[in-house]
């Protein structure tokens, strides 16, 4: 589970007292040869392979995630995701609905980051109708856009250390985590649902004081990162649990068709807002961060160094904010041409894209979601074989998904 | 490794031509015919008689290629285009259409930071090869298709449900399915419902369950 190379003395020396005291105390697990003597018969204990339902209701499975795992012990043969529990048909009421009215449907996709789901929508509406973005909206949605980062990668960052036992870096995430959503709630008046985008630009200007207030919090964060990382970072429990555990490469990245983290973890530099850049990114100076092993502790690091980024890129907004309009030329009754179009942002899970197909009327004919949680959960199979069940919590943790958007 | 797959650091490619789009018909965006781009080209020398139609919108290019042929178009794009990354798998019901449905793919490539949108047209009752086991991302969205559209796709490791659980009858994201849901019944009482979806639309005393 751990390698050699990347633990420090005293860890290969703990390690090695560990593995003292477990033979010593005859707690190593037997060999498969030794278990089943052909004179009696076996009972449940010798059986080698057994069937575990892991969730929905397990409080690591962030929802309601079932997992039908096939054990040897505690080493996991195959985990099968059962998925589905939370599937509201959001791509059918899509069709029903005008296009402005689909936006609040996609607050309930990925419900820890709205923003990023209502720029999606409304990224793709934009471009088939082809409308021109103000410079100040674009501005407001990248701020929006990435506090929305902050949150969520907070959100993983308590909840999947609690996974792992880790409980105080918990309550500092959500410290902070708590500021961004008063942000939210003065900007728009949710803090969770957020409806703040519409298509064309914005629905309401910034209330006064609120970049003032933004600017101390961004200036701010990193120390309260620091914090962070000062409990995780070199703590050696959270290593032991983390490092070399869930190893992916950058060519079955692509392969499972990974994106976000997951891919950046595994040595990829790849990200749409630098890659396909939308609103102003392009003229924005930020690093993407990226680390080799593609390990489960590499995804930890790539995304506390993304938070970090986004506190940059926010206050390179705030800079460059200056007064204006906040919606563009947007026809009162929406009606895009009969065409289709693909639109994608890059969400904090990764990929998030949208394909509008358009029959020239007012409703969508047909509005898919490309949601990053779902394509990301694919691999949990293959990054779970040959794992611990406490491992599987942390793999869960890492692939970071939100299950109103795996089943929309 | 990462240089390879890191796509080239020049936004010079990709953004300015998409601006230059808008500025010259913010009203009138019409697609065009590309039926002589160097991808649609490729794939017609590839694998030929594939092509059907291809057009570009928004600098967005989609290509409609015979059904039989998605698998080995598939192959050629992974393979010689460099199309690694397989973005997703959907469909369209076109109700009056024949044929009926469009299974649309995307697909995207890192050397060249682009995305190609291949479609195939496919009626009830027909098969899509399946590109899961060329492409392993394409596992779930073709499950997921086959799940709301009730189309099959031929070769898939593992054609089950996804969304819906076993056993439920009607695929929901068919035109003539019901906004407001079936009868939870038919799919709990299957005996009691004809195959294929709870009880008629018009039938008065039809439970609605959502």
């Amino acid at each position: 589970m751990t390698d050699e190379k990347r633990l420090t003395e005293a860890e290969k020396q703990e390690a090695d007292y560990f593995a003292r005291r477990m033979t010593e105390g005859g707690l190593t697990r037997p060999t498969a040869g030794a278990v089943a003597e052909p004179s009696k018969p076996p009972t449940l204990f010798d059986v080698q392979e057994m069937e575990l339902n892991f969730g929905p209701q397990h409080p690591s499975t962030h929802g309601v995630l079932r997992l039908v795992l096939k054990v040897d012990g505690e080493k996991i043969i195959s985990a099968r995701p059962d998925i589905g529990y939370l599937h509201r048909g959001t791509e059918k009421l899509f069709e029903t609905e005008t296009y402005p009215m689909g936006i609040p449907h996609t607050d309930r996709m990925d419900y820890v980051a709205a923003a990023t789901n209502n720029h999606a929508f409304c990224l793709t509406v934009e471009k088939l109708l082809g409308v021109e973005i103000p410079r100040r909206a674009q501005l407001v949605r990248v701020i929006l856009d990435e506090l929305q980062r902050l949150s969520s990668h907070l959100v993983w960052l308590g909840t999947s250390g609690i996974d792992l036992g880790a409980v105080t870096p918990f309550w500092y995430a959500f410290r902070e985590r708590e500021q961004i959503l008063d942000f939210f709630e003065e900007y728009c008046g949710a803090r969770l649902t957020l409806n703040c985008m519409r298509i064309g630009g914005l629905p309401f200007d910034l209330t006064p004081g609120w970049v003032a207030r933004l600017l101390e919090f961004v200036d701010d964060l990193p120390s309260r990162i620091n914090e962070y990382e000062e409990l995780l970072t070199d703590n050696r429990i959270w290593k032991r649990r983390t490092v070399d555990v869930g190893v992916i490469s950058a060519e079955e990245c692509i392969e499972y068709g990974l994106t976000g983290p997951i891919l950046r973890g595994s040595g990829v530099a790849w990200d749409l807002r630098r890659a396909v850049p939308y609103e102003c990114y392009d003229e924005l100076d930020f690093v993407i961060p990226t680390r080799q092993n593609g390990d489960t502790y590499d995804r930890y690091i790539v995304r506390v160094q993304e938070m970090r980024q986004s506190a940059r890129i926010i206050r390179q907004c705030l800079d460059r904010l200056e007064e204006g309009e906040i919606r563009g030329k947007v026809p009162r009754v929406i009606k895009p041409p009969a065409e289709e179009v693909y639109a994608s942002i890059e969400s904090p899970k990764g990929e998030l894209g949208f394909y509008c197909v358009s029959n020239g009327s007012n409703r969508p004919y047909r509005m898919h979601c490309r949601p990053p949680s779902f394509i990301n959960l694919q691999a949990l199979p293959r990054l779970a074989k040959g794992h611990l069940i406490s491992d599987l919590v942390a793999l869960i943790g890492t692939i970071d998904i939100v299950l109103g958007e795996v089943d929309r | 490794m990462a240089d390879e797959t890191t796509p080239p650091p020049s936004p010079e490619a990709s953004a300015p031509p998409a601006a230059e789009a808008k500025k010259e018909a913010p009203k009138k965006v019409e697609a065009a015919d590309a039926s002589a781009h160097p991808w649609v080209e490729s794939i017609r020398a590839a694998v030929p008689e594939a092509v059907l139609s291809a057009k570009e919108f928004v600098r967005q290019i989609t290509v409609t290629v015979a059904r039989e042929k998605i698998r080995d178009v598939a192959r050629h794009l992974k393979d010689r285009e460099d199309f690694r990354y397989c973005v997703d798998v959907t469909a369209v019901d076109w109700k009056q259409r024949k044929p009926r449905f469009e299974v649309v793919y995307h697909f995207y490539s890192f050397s060249k930071n682009d995305r190609i949108r291949i479609k195939c047209g496919v009626d009830e009752g027909e098969e899509v090869p399946s590109i899961a086991t060329l492409y392993l991302a394409a596992n779930w969205p073709e499950r997921e298709t086959y799940d709301m559209f009730g189309i099959r796709f031929a070769g898939h490791p593992d054609l089950q449900r996804i969304l819906t659980w076993e056993g439920f009858h009607g695929h929901p994201l068919r035109k003539d399915f019901p906004v407001e849901g079936i009868d939870t019944g038919a799919a709990i009482y299957p005996e009691e419902w004809p195959e294929g979806g709870g009880p008629s639309p018009n039938d008065p005393n039809r439970k609605v369950v959502s």
